[in-house]
């Protein structure tokens, strides 16, 4: 009797995220015919992370239409779905992954999309009931049950997150309050135009924003968040709580079997990380910047697409896709945000509009005039063209850039 | 199901089925159709869902808003029959719709 072939052990996509299901997905795109095994830990699958702190806090989406694909695509496809499955470490040498379920799943090429996690802050009360963070779609549905007229929710963190979920949580009518220890919003990733503008926004929405706040813990009542204290020792009373201070890659599988990693997993520009057989992509990764000389780990949508994009086509041989430039986009009220570039090596802003105006850019100039980044405010032109800009390396004329009566056409040209 | 034809860049057809008042690009990214991207997921946010519409196809696909206009003129390749596909909504009014790719997304 001849022995039943063992099917080819194929690409093993550990995590099923953003960034996960798009590998899955875009493998198939490229051609790639062989065995694709996507597993995640969580029970749903692949789905949109952006709509989880707006379309889907305000009710606006079906659960059905924030996956990446419907159901359906992964049959007809071929892609195995393992969910509700955890990795739990990787054999490099068998080319295996070990399951929480005890199984092991073999790989011939292993992608690692393990996201990362909400930072938790090792405060009192941190662990009480009402302390919420938001990742994932459970995290949302939590977050969603507290926002309801007459509900106080505290927010840690003037970041995205944060003044995402603050924008929703007005749209559902509860009371917010932001709590951020810098001395603005959105200090590590914006200009001070930019968080100028966002602050007086919130506040014109009723959200009460405390600037140099350092929260120093959670107060109970019941086992149930009541209050935040701060280090000036105000204790400001709230229903809920939503921290949203960072997030740490999940590099620990990783780096117990010896991959390189350095608050993130280390990849090139193919998200080849230092094993020849195995990728990493998305927020799980330490990735070089081609147009800032700098590695950095990108949270961001597009950059999970992008390493999705390096990875399936280091694996069916194509050629590597142009490089990109970062880029991000964020919904706060009737407010489009979109960011191009990066603010590194910055010598001076460029305000090209009145803020006042609702629409407005702002352009990061290095000491030669050329743009390193843009962000955007209901201005699609500007991020656009600021895109070109960046990718050009052009030296621009500032006085111009502020003059909207040079066009952003005529500039990017 | 409206049927939808997509033409890649270098002239290869698939024609598939599209659910009825998702988007021309849900069609495209939901049947592994090369050379749509949709980055943002249709939020009209990254232009890489760019579409060329048969010329015998525009005046049933609808007018562009100020948001997809604007994004859509930087876009490359861009054509005067150039839209966001994510904006396009699959109606049974456009069964036979044909649309054809850039050579690029990004």
């Amino acid at each position: 009797m001849p022995e039943p072939e063992t099917p080819a052990a194929g690409i093993v996509i550990a995590g099923a995220g953003h960034a996960g299901g798009a590998a899955a997905a875009t493998l198939r795109q490229f051609g790639y015919q062989g065995a694709i095994t996507l597993i995640g830990d969580e029970p749903i699958l692949p789905y949109h992370r952006p709509p989880l702190s707006k379309a889907w806090l305000k009710g606006e989406v079906t659960a059905e239409s924030l996956a990446l694909r419907p159901a359906r695509f992964y049959t007809q496809q071929n892609i195995t779905l393992h969910l509700s499955s955890t990795v739990t470490a990787i054999d490099r040498a068998a080319h295996r992954v070990a399951l929480a379920d005890g199984t092991t799943v073999p790989y011939a090429t292993l992608i690692l999309a393990l996201g990362a996690r909400a930072r938790r802050l090792a405060l009192p009360g941190f662990d009480l009931d009402g302390v919420l963070e938001l990742r994932n779609a459970a995290d949302a549905d939590r977050l969603k049950g507290a926002l309801r007229p007459g509900q106080r929710i505290a927010i840690v963190g003037g970041g995205y997150i944060g003044l995402e979920a603050a924008a929703s949580a007005r749209a559902l009518g509860a009371e917010v309050f932001v709590m951020e220890r810098e001395t603005r919003l959105l200090a590590r990733v914006a200009s001070p135009p930019l968080s100028a503008f966002f602050e007086a926004a919130h506040r014109a929405q009723g959200v009460a924003i405390h600037l140099g706040a350092q929260v120093i813990g959670l107060e109970g009542q019941g086992g149930h968040v009541a209050g935040v204290r701060l280090s000036d020792g105000t204790v400001l009373p709230c229903d809920a709580a939503l921290i949203g201070v960072g997030a740490i890659p999940n590099e620990e599988i990783a780096a117990a079997a010896g991959l390189a990693c350095a608050t993130g997993v280390v990849v090139d520009d193919q998200a080849r990380t230092s094993d020849p057989d195995i990728f990493a992509i998305g927020d799980l990764t330490n990735r070089s910047l081609p147009f800032y000389d700098r590695r950095v780990r990108l949270e961001s949508v597009p950059n999970a697409l992008e390493q999705a994009r390096h990875a399936a086509a280091a694996i069916t041989g194509r050629p590597a896709p142009a490089a990109e430039v970062p880029w991000f986009w964020s919904d706060q009220y009737d407010i489009r945000l979109q960011i191009v570039g990066m603010p590194f090596d910055v010598a001076k802003l460029v305000v090209r509009g009145d803020p006042a105006s609702g629409s407005f850019a702002v352009f990061h100039l290095d000491s030669a005039n050329r743009i390193q980044c843009v962000e955007a405010i209901n201005t699609p032109a500007e991020f656009m063209a600021g895109r070109q800009l960046i990718l050009k390396r052009k030296p621009v004329d500032a006085a111009a850039l502020a003059d909207l009566s040079c066009t952003m056409k005529d500039l990017a040209a | 199901m409206p049927k939808i034809t997509f033409i890649e860049y270098n002239g290869t057809a698939h024609t598939v089925d599209a659910d009825e008042n998702l988007s021309v690009m849900e069609a495209a990214v939901n049947n592994s159709v090369p050379g749509i991207d949709a980055d943002c997921g249709g939020a009209c946010a990254c232009a890489t869902c760019h579409v060329y519409v048969d010329p015998a196809w525009e005046h049933l696909t609808g007018e562009k808003n100020e948001s997809e206009a604007s994004m859509i003129s930087f876009a490359n390749g861009v054509e005067p029959n150039s839209r966001l596909s994510c904006q396009i909504r699959a109606t049974a009014e456009l069964d036979g719709l044909v649309v054809r790719m850039p050579a690029g997304q990004h």
